[in-house]
């Protein structure tokens, strides 16, 4: 290591890297705080209903819920199998 | 008109209960009939925290299973007459506290106090819960650190959906934030959280920082709140808080470091 880099290398700045933590894990709980918590049966039973009709998988089912002042969205997306 | 305050947080151990205390004390010392009220049953602490653990006779429990009266189980400061304390009781029963019961305790103290403090619980149950429920502010007590931070955003989710205010579309719980145990000299070297930090992840309006302090454990071995300690640093961080809370115009101290003076720096390295 040269003279230049040893006067450079300062300590990680464990600070910055909480910070950083931090503002990911509370952006993604606020938006988790919001939802209604009968999401995911919701999904459960969604999946059952289509899995009487057409031969899906539980990734294959998505629920999205979203939330501003004016209205609120319920999305769901369903992949259907190429073999239909 | 009488405010109820609680002070929270989720985390433990972050200097809840050493708050209500010192704020207690602040706002009595200024002339305003205050009650602290301790919210933990099982694990009360504010009483040994004000020093007057040996006069607890009856407690919150007795008051709503109807037991004693309010006026029995309200103990007297000592040193300051407009203070009053509501231990909690050492029940192992959690279910001890009811909202009926906690709400005709406040109705009944609101008649003739100015402040009633509610000294919360760590975590989120039942006691938590009833601590912040009948709230009009909130003081959002946390420490630089991560978890602190978390639990503090957790509260605050709390605070807006789960309150009375909340759930009868009242205006919301004013919420303020109480930065302890902060370190200026190692915020400074990048080991410790901002104020700066801690406000922008929290959005909230920063009452006071109140930094780590030798007086704090000083303060608690001997049951005096730490705000009577003048000559503290954490005794003047509260007595600050409590003017910005009364609506003075404080300064924010104790942000950074203290600039040594030519003195100090030769003589104290």
């Amino acid at each position: 290591m040269s003279l230049l880099e040893y006067f450079k290398s300062t300590k990680p700045n464990s600070a910055k890297i909480a910070k950083e933590r931090l503002q990911i894990l509370v952006s993604h709980e606020r938006s988790a705080r919001n939802k209604p918590d009968y999401l995911p049966a919701l999904q459960k039973e969604l999946l059952n209903v289509i899995k009487k009709y057409v031969q899906v998988d539980q990734k294959d089912i998505s629920i999205n819920y979203e939330s501003d002042e004016k209205q609120e969205t319920l999305e769901l997306n369903i992949i259907l199998p190429d073999n239909l | 008109m009488s405010r109820i305050i609680v002070v929270t947080s989720g985390k433990g151990g972050v200097g809840k209960t050493t708050t209500s205390a010192a704020m207690g004390m602040g706002l009595a010392k200024k002339g305003h009939k205050t009650a602290v009220i301790d919210f933990d049953v099982g694990l009360r602490n504010l009483d040994l925290i004000l020093g007057c653990e040996r006069r607890v006779v009856y407690d919150f429990v007795n008051i709503i299973n109807g037991e004693a009266t309010l006026n029995q189980a309200l103990i007297k400061d000592k040193r300051c007459d407009k203070l009053y304390i509501l231990p909690a009781s050492q029940t192992r029963d959690k279910d001890a506290l009811t909202l009926d019961g906690v709400e005709k305790v406040l109705e009944e103290l609101k008649e003739s106090f100015d402040y009633i403090i509610c000294d919360s619980p760590a975590g989120i149950e039942r006691g938590a819960h009833l601590a912040m429920y009948f709230a009009d502010d909130a003081f959002i007590v946390t420490n630089p650190e991560v978890s602190s931070v978390r639990d503090s955003d957790r509260m605050l989710g709390i605070l807006s959906s789960k309150s009375k205010r909340a759930e009868n579309n009242e205006t919301p719980i004013k919420e303020y934030l109480l930065l302890s145990r902060y370190n200026p000299a190692r915020v400074k070297l990048g080991e410790m959280l901002s104020v700066e930090d801690v406000q922008e992840i929290l959005s909230l309006d920063l009452l006071g920082v109140v930094p780590e302090s030798k007086a704090v454990l000083n303060a608690s071995n001997s049951g005096t709140p730490v705000i009577l300690d003048e000559a503290s640093d954490a005794g003047k961080a509260y007595a600050d808080i409590v003017s910005r809370y009364l609506g003075e115009e404080v300064p924010q101290r104790f942000i950074y470091e203290k600039k040594k003076g030519l003195f100090g720096r030769l003589f104290r390295g």
